[in-house]
């Protein structure tokens, strides 16, 4: 059990996704404007890692054991496939949940930390349990990162922002300056 | 055309108290005169070196990019000196130098200037150089060297590394910790006065404190901020110490050692980078004193206090959000008819 709340702390801040890692960035510099819509990014984006890291534990251990070769591949047509098709059943089922969370799915399926995802899940050798367990952390730490860029942006808007620097520039110089406040995690419980 | 001169018409507010920004700015690097004084006295004109570095760094490039009042504030010079203070000795002048342009450079003049940076431009100037230059920064030079002495390759030429020489670096308390299982670690009296290796500025608690001290006195300072640090880190630990006294360092050691004090009493106190609100401000000091044992006892790092104020620093527009007063008279949240 401290196995996995291990792997969950250190998914979310040690080796955050973004910060970290530096996977997921399109979400994080394109979606990161609003707070709320930081928010619902990043639920459907640890919706979507959970169901990765599930597809992923089932193909490494019915399909893909004679077949390593094939892996990127087989990942990127399973996610995508399943998630469009979770995508139309959530539409059905649930239009209140599918407004909440639909549109921003599909941007989501081609993303980088999904297939960073799949591919650390099968080189660490996670079990199932583990695997979610990466999932939910990296999902928190992504929505952690997301949340943190928004309210901060939402702080700059009203600054005196030098010309050159508005828009774009400054949210490099402040996705920079967070991940240099995440070094300070490096290490963290390692030992343990 | 008296008249006009007489009848100003401006927005609130329309009356200015004796206290402005340069005053605070420049109260802040007087309280800091003690605390330079004990650098220079436990680390030589090393200390002077590196803080000039830093503060010529600081100025010049707050100058280049911004009219000249902004500089006569002070707000560089606090910048410049604190990035120094938080320096080891033996650091090169021309990396302290880049730290300081890159802290008010990255860290200030592209957020807008004064007042609307997200991150303390010194300890963002630090975390740069500790990221950049990982070997310098974490040469620590020996107590009771011969005063007049360099402590290290001061004067490196811009862009070459330094020169260590052997036998004159030594561990800070907070490596001793960590690394050498708390063996030989020196006494509280020593880590208060400043009888220990470490950065200038950290190593004599007693000055930091009452420089601090001045300051809330006069009304120019935070006091919640370091409180909370100062309780959280002291509960924390000593719960530790509590569970394992041979594995975890009592709450003495722990508040006097490495840059817990500077960090507390001169960056976490920063009106810009923290909370508004007194509720925000010790949220912001509370996490900071969590994130500091965390690092310090379970982390990679022998010392956690630069990334736990920047972290802090990053959720301070969410806490100010989240703590915002209610206005007077109008109804409670989920109470409206």
């Amino acid at each position: 059990m401290s196995g996995l709340v291990w792997i969950f702390v250190s998914a979310m801040f040690v080796s955050n996704f973004t910060l970290a890692m530096f996977l997921g960035l399109c979400a994080f510099l394109g979606v990161s404007g609003k707070i709320a819509t930081a928010l619902r990014m990043g639920a459907a984006d640890t919706f979507v890692l959970v169901l990765t890291s599930l597809a992923v534990w089932f193909l490494n251990k019915f399909v893909l054991a004679e077949a390593p070769y094939l892996r990127v591949i087989a990942f990127i047509v399973v996610i995508a496939g399943l998630v469009q098709i979770v995508e139309m059943i959530i539409k059905k089922a649930s239009p209140t949940l599918f407004r909440e969370l639909g549109i921003y799915l599909p941007l989501i399926t081609t993303n980088c930390a999904v297939l960073g995802l799949a591919m650390i899940q099968t080189n660490k050798g996670y079990t199932l349990g583990e695997g979610v367990a990466f999932a939910l952390g990296g999902g928190a730490g992504l929505t952690l990162a997301l949340v943190l860029m928004a309210s901060i942006r939402e702080e700059v808007e009203l600054a005196d922002v030098p010309e050159f620097a508005r828009g774009v520039g400054l949210v490099f110089i402040i996705a920079g300056s967070l991940s240099l406040a995440f070094m300070g995690f490096a290490g963290l419980f390692s030992a343990a | 055309m008296s008249e006009q001169t007489r009848l100003r018409v401006s927005a609130s507010p329309h009356l200015a108290g004796p206290v402005d920004t340069p005053t605070v700015m420049w109260s802040v690097v007087a309280s800091l005169v003690p605390v330079l004084c004990a650098a220079v006295w436990f680390f030589g004109p090393s200390a002077l070196l590196v803080v000039a570095g830093a503060t010529a760094g600081a100025v010049l490039t707050e100058a280049a990019f911004k009219k000249a009042t902004a500089v006569r504030d002070g707000s560089a010079a606090i910048t410049g000196v604190l990035l120094g203070l938080c320096l080891p000795a033996g650091m090169p002048c021309w990396m302290a130098f880049v730290g300081g342009a890159f802290g008010i450079g990255a860290g200030k003049l592209l957020f807008g200037g004064l007042g609307q940076n997200i991150f303390n431009p010194a300890l963002l100037g630090r975390a740069f150089l500790q990221a950049a230059f990982p070997l310098a920064i974490t040469t620590w030079p020996k107590t009771g060297l011969p005063w007049s002495s360099l402590r290290g390759d001061n004067l490196a030429f811009p862009f070459t590394s330094p020169q260590v020489i052997d036998g004159t670096t030594a561990a800070t308390p907070l490596g001793v910790m960590k690394f050498e299982g708390g063996v030989g670690l020196p006494s509280v009296m020593d880590m208060l006065f400043g009888r220990t290796g470490g950065s200038l500025g950290e190593t004599c608690d007693a000055m930091i404190l009452l420089g601090g001290a001045y300051l809330v006195l006069r009304g120019l300072m935070n006091w919640r901020p370091p409180v909370a640090i100062f309780l959280t880190v002291a509960v924390f630990s000593g719960i530790l110490h509590a569970i394992d006294g041979a594995l975890y360092q009592g709450p003495l050691p722990m508040l006097f050692s490495g840059g817990l004090t500077l960090g507390a009493v001169y960056m976490a106190t920063d009106p810009v980078t923290s909370p508004i609100t007194p509720k925000g401000s010790w949220i912001f000091g509370i996490g900071i004193g969590v994130l500091v044992v965390l690092i310090r006892v379970w982390g990679g790092l022998p010392e956690g206090v630069m990334y736990a104020i920047l972290f802090m620093n990053a959720f301070t527009p969410f806490i100010n959000r989240a703590t915002q007063p209610r206005v007077l008279g109008a109804a409670t949240k989920g109470a409206t008819s």
